[in-house]
């Protein structure tokens, strides 16, 4: 894992201090809410329906075991006892006290973490393959590369004031676990002719104009990657509108200039930029990726485990994946129990996630952007004692990927921007489906729900979606189909007219019922909706 | 009726209007008739409360039942915890809500 230099320290120690001045003058009066607001907004601190809520980065979604009990710390001792892990791979507090925040951030200092640029219209945490240096696929470990960028974005003088937020995404395999092309940049590394280097993707995103992100670069040198970003951003940042913010993402300037128009734009930009000397010198590159060296994997591991307990193989199929090291595995920890809030988790089940890192994964974990937890380097032969230890603290459902592992935002009941409650209809869908046999029958379907049109539970690309809207006051829900974020990218369809909140339960389950009724062997949910069309599913829907 | 909310500069918690001051309890909220807004800023000015607005509600009895969704939602608390509202021991508030 990358470890803070003297750099990185001083600068977030110095906001921290900066900060604590700002918050002291708000709170005697010296500053007003429209003074205090940007300065506290650039410091991830928002104020939402019930209270100030804290967002704090976890770049690329890694964390030590240290750094995640800071996190059940935080909770604790400043908020209500547990935090919620978002679709951006970081975390967030929803009751803090605005008295509380220099506190907090200094405590995260203390393990060198912040929430500088979780909010504003910056360039954001940068995120990640959650399997990035283990999954066998792909073609080099991604996180050299999301760290260097981290670094680069953090403060750029140039880019603190973009006409909109801006989200970079970095993946190294072909299979796509980060919704890469959804991201303003989508970064996917690749080998050509022996050399690593990025395939570029601009203007994806979901929102209330969704769009998948366009190729704008086949292959950019490793060593050129930020000079090439430097261009991206630098065309958007003259182009992109400022008068609209609705109209001010950089899927608009690309989808209005056309794909072809911008990367004219940014390869002029770009023959300038990289004579400049602004990509990193090898050296710094080396230095930056020696963080991400392998952990000590043992080796002559055997690979066998003893699925003779029912539950534990269960618990094994689903949520266990391929390492790339003999003898050891990737361990998905589900955030999603059945009727639980997707995302959330206590002090003492964070604790416990930290504590199990560090005796069974090298001390790592990951944050995923679909709101689980993965120990990426955990000996096959501890797995029976991981799954009992998560077993007792309700952290060892078994539906990675499965109707009941949904995304959804905090909605309506945090959020003050929502305009429909998100989490109530996730319950109410896991309960519904709470039959572990029916959501294996059923296979890999990705369900996502977002309370208003902003996107934040990634609807748009749910192999099933859901968008909460205001209908006259009263909640109501409209469902999308064949939606997905991965590799086989593709923006979901709306059925038809919304439903209540009952009514969009049974409407979930009338489309997989249209699904069992009419897949063909080995098809998952999207592959029939592909296949057959929306019409079935009107059909069955409004009939 | 008309009434006045907002959340608390320091807490951050949801608060209403009751004539004199600030109270966390939508119970306590008064009609502000048309002097809402003009007491909203005078409030924010004097630094005790942050982005006050005011919304429609209908008084039951000694309740007070603000009408849209997302005002009784801040009144109450999240509907997926009550435990962290204000009403931790009637499991039923919820239903207040819709």
């Amino acid at each position: 894992m990358y470890a803070y230099d003297q750099y990185d320290q001083a600068m977030v120690d110095a906001r921290v201090a900066e900060f604590r001045d700002q918050t002291a003058r708000r709170l005697a009066g010296q500053l007003t809410e429209d003074q205090f607001k940007p300065l506290r907004l650039m410091n991830g601190l928002y104020l939402q329906l019930h209270a100030y809520m804290l967002r704090v980065a976890i770049p690329y979604g890694t964390l030590s075991g240290r750094q995640m009990r800071m996190l059940a710390h935080i909770a604790r001792k400043y908020d209500r006892d547990y935090g919620h892990f978002t679709t951006r791979q970081n975390i967030q507090y929803n009751w803090i006290r605005l008295a509380d925040a220099p506190d907090i951030l200094a405590d995260l200092a203390s393990v060198e973490m912040h929430a500088i640029q979780t909010s504003g219209n910056c360039i954001r945490n940068i995120s990640s393959d959650q399997y990035a240096g283990v999954s066998a696929d792909e073609v080099t470990d991604p996180r050299p590369l999301a760290e260097l960028l981290r670094q680069w974005s953090s403060f750029h003088p140039e880019f603190t004031y973009l006409p909109r937020k801006f989200k970079i995404c970095v993946i190294a395999s072909e299979q796509d676990r980060a919704a890469m092309r959804l991201h303003d940049i989508g970064i996917e590394l690749v080998k050509k002719d022996g050399e690593i280097g990025a395939r570029i993707f601009v203007g994806g995103g979901m929102g209330r104009t969704p769009m998948v992100a366009p190729e704008i670069r086949d292959f950019v040198p490793f060593g050129q990657v930020v000079s090439y970003l430097e261009a991206c951003l630098r065309v958007y940042n003259r182009y992109g509108r400022r008068d609209n913010k609705y109209k001010a993402r950089i899927k608009i300037l690309v989808h209005e200039l056309g794909a072809d128009e911008y990367r004219a734009r940014v390869e002029q930009e770009f023959a300038q930029m990289k004579t400049l000397g602004l990509d990193p010198p090898l050296a710094e590159l080396e230095r930056i990726a020696a963080h991400f060296a392998p952990p000590p994997y043992e080796t002559g591991l055997s690979d066998a485990i003893d699925l003779s307990d029912r539950d534990f193989a269960q618990w094994v199929s689903t949520q266990v994946k391929p390492h790339k090291v003999p003898g050891y595995a990737i361990v998905n920890i589900s955030l999603k129990p059945i009727g639980g809030i997707p995302g959330d988790a206590s002090s003492a089940q964070i604790d416990l996630m930290a504590d199990l890192a560090e005796r069974y994964s090298f001390d790592e974990l990951r944050v995923t952007h679909a709101q689980n937890i993965v120990l990426a380097h955990v000996r096959k032969a501890d797995l029976p004692a991981l799954w009992k230890a998560l077993e007792g603290a309700d952290l060892a459902t078994a539906n990675l990927d499965l109707i009941s592992d949904i995304i959804a935002c905090p909605g309506l009941d945090y959020c003050s921007l929502a305009n429909a409650r998100s989490i109530p209809v996730a319950q109410k869908i896991a309960q519904r489906f709470a039959d572990v046999g029916r959501q294996q029958e059923l296979g890999e379907l990705k369900l996502k729900i977002s309370g208003c049109i902003n996107a934040c539970g990634h609807h748009h690309a749910g192999n099933i979606g859901i968008l909460g809207v205001d209908r006259k006051g009263v909640e109501n829900y409209q469902l999308l189909l064949g939606g997905s974020g991965a590799e086989d990218v593709a923006l979901g369809q709306i059925t038809g007219p919304g439903f209540d909140e009952d009514g969009i339960v049974d409407a979930v389950e009338k489309a997989t019922d249209v699904y069992l009724a009419n897949r063909t062997e080995g098809e998952r949910f999207v592959d029939t909706f592909r296949r057959i069309g929306m019409a079935p599913f009107k059909e069955a829907l409004y009939a | 009726m008309k009434i006045l909310t907002g959340n608390d500069l320091a807490t951050g918690d949801v608060v209403w209007w009751t004539g004199t001051g600030w109270s966390i309890h939508v119970d306590d909220a008064i009609d502000v008739g048309d002097k809402g807004e003009q007491i909203g800023k005078a409030e924010e000015a004097a630094q005790r409360v942050n982005v006050p607005y005011v919304i429609d509600a209908a008084r039951d009895g000694t309740a007070v039942r603000p009408a849209h969704i997302k005002d009784r939602i801040r009144a109450l608390g999240p509907t997926v915890r009550l435990d962290l509202g204000l009403k931790p021991a009637d499991p039923t508030a919820g239903n207040w809500v819709i």
